[in-house]
């Protein structure tokens, strides 16, 4: 087997290649204090450098990290959780509202356009609205690519609770993409190709 | 003898259709959301968007970082 190079050099080289991507995806969970749960990451993956067994496993080695101290951050602000009734966001889709509504008269890709609509400061924001339960399992799964599996085991809860949570967060996204665009005028902003 | 799945209204339909594009339905389920895409028009467009949807949330990867939090961040590495 090969010997991995454990030094305090060698973190610093393989944390730094992984920071744009470690500061984004805290960028999609928080509002405030990406750099912050970047830096607590860089903490705890430095005390725990022995555990990583291969360089190349070190991005997702360090997602896991930073997912684990959000999920810490959470605890601590011990908020209730904001779970959404079914009933609240079962009916609602963007799909078929985007077809009833039409706001893009011109447009021969109406769903295609009204997406890349969104720069992607705007999907943050329409994240953002989500409440922390549903967008966390969101962003690892459609965003970073994590299985629904490893996101249970992320946040600490079980599958059935992430895929319901998922199917929810999916819906609450959909709402919040028409909301949002119907609140900031983004369809007015000559940003629609 | 096999027992072909009954049909399902489009609400039950749309809403395993993400799962349908994950693969995280049952093989039941998977024949019953297949049967009742081969006739539903409304289902089609909703499993064609739901597809432009995931590929629209998976293109919002990482960019460079803004210089000023690069240089924070790097050099909070160096004093680790």
């Amino acid at each position: 087997m090969e010997v991995q190079d454990r030094t305090r050099e060698s973190f610093q080289r393989l944390a730094s290649a992984e920071l744009p991507a470690l500061y984004w995806l805290a960028r999609r969970l928080v509002r405030d204090g990406a750099e912050d749960l970047v830096q607590e990451t860089l903490l705890r993956a430095y005390r725990s450098y022995g555990t990583l067994r291969q360089d190349t496993a070190a991005g997702p080695w360090l997602k896991r990290i930073l997912v684990n101290v959000f999920r810490d951050q959470l605890r601590r602000q011990a908020r209730s959780p904001e779970e959404l009734p079914v009933d609240q966001v079962e009916d609602f889709s963007l799909y078929q509202t985007l077809i009833e509504q039409d706001p893009l008269p011109y447009s021969d890709t109406l769903h295609h356009d009204y997406l890349q609509a969104f720069a992607k400061e705007d999907v943050r924001e329409v994240l953002l609205r989500l409440p922390e339960l549903y967008r966390a399992p969101l962003v690892l799964r459609y965003m970073d690519g994590f299985a629904t599996k490893e996101i249970a085991r992320l946040l600490d809860v079980p599958l059935g609770t992430v895929l319901a949570r998922l199917h929810r967060g999916r819906k609450r996204f959909e709402q919040e993409l028409w909301a949002y665009a119907q609140e900031t005028g983004l369809l007015l902003k000559g940003t629609v190709p | 003898m096999t027992v072909k799945p009954g049909p399902i209204p489009c609400s039950e339909a749309v809403r395993q259709l993400w799962d349908y594009l994950d693969h995280a339905v049952t093989p039941e389920d998977q024949e019953k959301v297949e049967q009742h895409l081969s006739f539903c028009r409304s289902c089609c467009g909703e499993l064609e968007f739901a597809t432009q949807l995931r590929g629209f949330l998976a293109s919002q990867g990482a960019e460079e970082l803004p210089s000023h939090v690069k240089a924070r961040l790097e050099r909070f590495l160096a004093d680790l």
